[in-house]
């Protein structure tokens, strides 16, 4: 996303012109800090303080401590309403940035994701693009089933691809000048690449030791 | 009150071109003229309170002042938490505009009333809230606080003193000044404070915000130490702001609000007060006992 759909500009991390991303299931902090920090938003060397007492860098996401991040989330269901709320800011404002936003399935229980859903498709917010990690975290708890179809049915246009697949995910998320919000339902394995970790629930919030790191590294490679 | 809300915003929206008003499908009819001038920044968005503080929040990311209305438990209650998350420790400035106060929907029963919702607001750092006690005291204080980058909450109700006084957001005003104790009035409240302590020699200090509290005035104008604080919502909302504006200082606080319980009755607001202790005769009832205590 960052590297060929996404127009940023790290030095300017506010610029008017820039497409905004919202990582609403704000747990994949780590994830996105990697990613900005590579895009030079901010310096690598802050990954040695993570979580520590006066590192920006925390568990989840401070739009008003690291430069990149969009909202401060962590409670789920939140970033998404916040994303539709930012996609007709920017209709109003005659813009033509795009808004991105990542749920996961687990957020999807909320209510909150429901209620933003109906928003979108009924503002007809067509500069807004969710992706929607279906990981299947959250079946042990409630199971979403056909998340497409009921997307489709809240007025989205919805589609699905394998979430570990980049040309797919290149593919569905290049913006359209479409009426309609677009929904991309990316079916994800938890932990896919290293085989202690896929599916395994124990790793959903969990650092590797050193000893681990090194045969997790390998098999990545 | 409502009406003075919507001439308000028919000029801020005019005057104003970030205000954006969300209606969580009330007022619509009263709105009229705004949804046909400002269709993209009049915005009746359903009712769905959670994604409208959240969508709110996402409006003033981009740079708008939204302003959210509803009644009272639906703006501050249900949706508490995006409150708290996406305003207050996101840094973003907004406004909260809730009607139905304590009780004025009595016979809507509990579901509808909102006594708690002071305390409830003062609970989340960055909140600002205002209490106007008479519509033109509304327009005055959402003037001056609207565009103050801060989240602040205005509590409208249905019913407001007669006579307007000249109120500043983030001051207390004086009313009258006096030796046997000091009275702090609420908002509407101030009119049936002012009929209940007629002839005594005491003074009355009137409150219109609550965040931040005025400490400064309280303390210079309450020499006698003790302080009865009238407000329209649950009783000791405002004790801990009193005790921290007169540290190191004896006072003996008495607070005379809405009892801690549920109001399972319904009628009329006015049966409420009665039912409350909120008439002039229960509060210069209250007002002698601490005179004499």
């Amino acid at each position: 996303m960052y590297s060929s759909v996404l127009k940023t500009f790290p030095d300017d991390h506010r610029q008017e012109g820039r497409d905004r991303f919202i990582l609403s299931k704000g747990h994949g902090s780590l994830a996105l800090y990697a990613v900005l920090a590579e895009k030079g938003f901010f310096p690598s060397a802050e990954f040695e303080h993570f979580a520590e007492f006066e590192s920006c860098l925390g568990g989840h996401p401070d739009c008003n401590k690291v430069p990149g991040v969009e909202a401060s989330t962590g409670s789920l269901g939140h970033g998404f309403p916040m994303a539709v709320g930012m996609a007709i800011g920017l209709r109003i404002k005659n813009s033509s940035s795009h808004v991105y936003c990542l749920i996961g399935d687990g957020e999807a229980n909320e209510g909150s994701i429901w209620e933003a859903a109906m928003l979108a498709a009924h503002h007809k917010l067509g500069n807004l693009t969710c992706i929607l990690d279906y990981n299947h975290s959250g079946d042990r708890a409630l199971c979403l089933g056909d998340l497409r179809q009921k997307f489709t049915a809240f007025g989205w246009q919805s589609c699905e691809i394998d979430g570990h697949d980049h040309q797919q995910i290149l593919m569905a998320s290049t913006p359209t000048r479409g009426e309609v919000p677009r929904m991309i339902i990316a079916n994800t394995i938890k932990g896919k690449g290293c085989q202690v970790m896929e599916n395994n629930p124990a790793w959903h919030h969990k650092a590797p030791s050193p000893a681990e790191l090194d045969s997790l590294l390998a098999q990545l490679t | 009150m409502r009406r003075q809300f919507v001439v308000t915003l028919e000029r801020l929206l005019e005057e104003d071109s970030r205000v954006v008003l969300l209606l969580g499908d009330i007022g619509v009819f009263g709105f009229r003229h705004s949804f046909a001038k400002f269709p993209m920044r009049t915005i009746n968005i359903g009712i769905l309170e959670q994604a409208s503080i959240s969508f709110a929040a996402g409006l003033a990311k981009e740079g708008f002042i939204p302003v959210f209305h509803s009644i009272a438990p639906f703006v501050v209650e249900r949706a508490y938490e995006q409150l708290k998350d996406d305003f207050c420790y996101q840094a973003l400035g907004g406004n909260f505009v809730s009607v139905g106060a304590s009780y004025d929907y009595a016979a809507l029963g509990c579901t509808h009333h909102c006594p708690a919702d002071i305390s409830l607001m003062k609970s989340l750092p960055s909140m600002q809230v205002a209490v106007p006690g008479h519509p033109h005291e509304l327009d005055t204080l959402f003037i001056q606080a609207y565009a103050n980058g801060c989240p602040t909450y205005f509590r409208l109700t249905e019913r407001s003193n007669e006579e307007k006084r000249d109120v500043v957001f983030g001051k207390a005003t004086v009313i009258q000044r006096g030796d046997a104790l000091t009275v702090i009035a609420v908002g509407p409240l101030l009119e049936t404070v002012v009929r209940a302590v007629g002839g005594l020699n005491l003074t009355i200090l009137y409150y219109t915000t609550l965040s931040p509290f005025d400490g400064d005035t309280l303390a210079e104008n309450c020499a006698s130490g003790k302080i009865v604080v009238v407000e329209p919502f649950y009783e000791g909302t405002l004790t801990n702001d009193i005790v921290a504006s007169l540290q190191h200082r004896h006072v003996s606080i008495t607070s005379i609000g809405v009892p801690h319980r549920f109001l399972t009755n319904y009628g009329i607001a006015e049966e409420h007060d009665i039912d409350c202790g909120l008439t002039s005769e229960a509060i210069r009832r209250k007002v002698e006992e601490c005179i004499h205590a």
